[in-house]
């Protein structure tokens, strides 16, 4: 009998953990969203479907939603095309090149953002003077859409290219040699190779870092958040140029206190986080085939 | 690709790329704003970096906030060292029914955002009467999915069926033949798994930043975002903030940089970032 219960009892604080303060709040979430919730004070009322109406009619919502698609693309297509190089290049060295390629992962969030922040700097910062110097004009990266949505996607690159590119390492060098040989022998020339050898080889990993980057995405916070002088009490931008989902869903819930509609939000959100993942991992697949 | 030139080139820019923005954070802490405002910015380190120290310590309680920091995110290390070998151990090498349904769960928890369950989250919490506790923002980071995936496997590699099964026959309790037979062989990975809990629980910001009164239990991130907001922000102080905060991290990452590589490089890293 003891024999029987003990295994339960080892992974049980796994499930306790990740079901009180994963599931179960998902769970609530949706009798929150029908209801007029303030954070704090609690329910004020039945609300029916009129959150999730308000929602799909909030402009605001649609502006979050297309910065944060828009950071994603210039993020992610970059960063995982420069992991691939980079992993390639680092396939026969030693592992000091692959600490070095992970430093800025370990830096934190709120450090890169705030580093950043400064290198960007319209008037000060690094990146302007060395603009000036080849003559192009001061750049506005906090004022203008795009260079505003390239300055967070630089950052995010930074932080997790190197990682992605361990990871491509990592999976090439699973790649079995005979392969390699035999598409040399066949006359396939490197870059023939890395197409049809070395790409099919990894797609595994292509793929979980698709996704990994597509979870990564939605939940852009922090970055874009401190990008700005204004801090916290900042919107993304004067022009909420750079607002993504989740900075909005925080100015939501926690500026505005009305839960009901973050609850609102945070359903349909996962619904997009889901279709997001599904279509990137469909191009992937599409993209490299076995 | 293109010749040992085009390589000796590539690495050159791997390494500015990886290392500047951090190279500029000393240049910009260690100057003062006249100095950053000049025609040409500084590109080496100033003398002015410990009157900065000086100066952030008066504004803010940065060190307080370390403590906090540093009590949180090293229970959540330990905390998921100890529970995610338990469970890895039971997923690897027990036999119960259900295991596998429960481990896709595992898996499946891993792909689920859970930032954006933020304000469900909170709601929860401050029912628990824990607004403002150290235990909002421990309890929920005790176990991690990637942390139980990657024990799992390790225990595969590492633990043995057969001592796992003699050792049983023996008439060993599992609790002993855990802490005799699998922990001393998980010890390489826990560590490794400690690490990265901590730096994930060190870095963490919007949930500290909601869950906890910044007035009162500071943590190292959001006092820094303090420190950078308001209508003027002082970059060398604010940089000078950021320095003093990424030692801890960097320090350990320098402790266990070649496990680490090593860990990604076999490819466990594959459930979660």
């Amino acid at each position: 009998m003891r024999r029987a219960v003990t295994p339960y009892l080892l992974v049980a604080p796994f499930f306790l953990v990740f079901g009180m303060f994963g599931v179960f709040p998902l769970l609530r979430t949706a009798w929150v969203s029908v209801h007029r919730w303030h954070l704090v004070a609690g329910p004020e009322g039945f609300a029916g479907l009129a959150n999730f109406r308000d929602l799909l009619l909030d402009p605001l919502f649609y502006n979050a939603v297309g910065n944060t698609l828009s950071i994603f693309l210039l993020a992610t297509i970059p960063q995982l095309g420069l992991a691939l190089g980079i992993a390639a290049l680092l396939a026969r060295r030693g592992a000091g090149w692959q600490v070095l390629v992970l430093v800025p992962n370990v830096v934190p969030v709120v450090a890169v953002a705030l580093v950043f922040g400064q290198l960007l700097g319209r008037d000060y910062g690094m990146v302007n003077f060395l603009l000036g110097r080849v003559g192009v004009g001061p750049v506005a990266w906090q004022a203008d859409t795009w260079a505003a949505h390239l300055g967070v996607a630089t950052m995010v690159m930074w932080r997790w290219t190197g990682y992605t590119a361990l990871l491509y390492l990592a999976a090439m060098r699973a790649v079995p040699r005979e392969l390699h040989e035999a598409a040399e022998l066949d006359g396939a020339g490197r870059w023939q190779r890395f197409r049809t050898v070395t790409l099919p080889g990894i797609r595994p990993t292509l793929l979980f870092t698709v996704v990994a980057s597509a979870i990564g995405g939605v939940q852009m916070f922090t970055e874009p958040q401190l990008f700005d002088g204004s801090g916290l009490a900042g919107a993304g931008g004067s022009d909420r140029q750079f607002q993504t989902v989740a900075m909005y869903l925080y100015e939501v819930g926690f500026g505005r206190f009305d839960a009901g509609y973050a609850a609102a939000m945070t359903w349909v959100l996962f619904l997009l986080c889901a279709a997001l993942t599904a279509a990137a991992v469909g191009l992937v697949r599409r993209v490299v085939r076995r | 690709m293109t010749g040992r030139f085009g390589q000796v080139l590539a690495l050159a820019a791997l390494v500015v790329f990886s290392l500047f923005p951090l190279y500029s954070t000393l240049v910009v802490a260690s100057h003062d704003n006249a100095d950053l405002a000049a025609a040409i910015p500084p590109l080496l380190p100033g003398g002015r970096l410990l009157d900065h120290v000086g100066e952030v310590i008066e504004r803010v309680d940065l060190g307080q906030a370390m403590v906090n920091s540093a009590v949180i995110a090293g229970t959540v290390a330990v905390a998921n060292a100890l529970a995610c070998t338990v469970a890895g151990f039971a997923f690897a090498r027990l036999r119960f029914r259900g295991r596998e349904a429960l481990f896709a769960v595992v898996i499946a928890s891993a792909m689920v955002p859970t930032q954006l369950g933020i304000v469900p989250l909170f709601l929860v919490v401050d029912a628990m009467g824990w607004y403002d506790t150290l235990a909002a923002v421990i309890v929920p980071g005790l176990v991690s999915a990637f942390g139980v995936f990657w024990m799992r496997q390790a225990c595969l590699e590492a633990v043995s069926t057969e001592l796992v099964d003699a050792s049983r026959v023996d008439g060993c309790s599992l609790a002993r033949v855990y802490w005799h037979v699998a922990l001393p062989a998980l010890r390489g990975p826990a560590a490794v798994l400690a690490m990265l809990s901590f730096a994930t629980s060190w870095n963490d910001f919007s949930w500290p930043l909601v869950a906890l009164d910044p007035n009162d239990t500071p943590t190292t991130q959001v006092v820094l975002s303090g420190l950078a907001g308001g209508y003027y922000t002082d970059y060398p102080l604010v940089l000078t903030g950021v320095l003093v905060s990424i030692v801890p991290v960097l320090l350990l990452f320098v402790l266990f940089a070649r496990k680490v590589v090593a860990v990604l490089a076999g490819g466990a890293a594959q459930t979660g970032r």
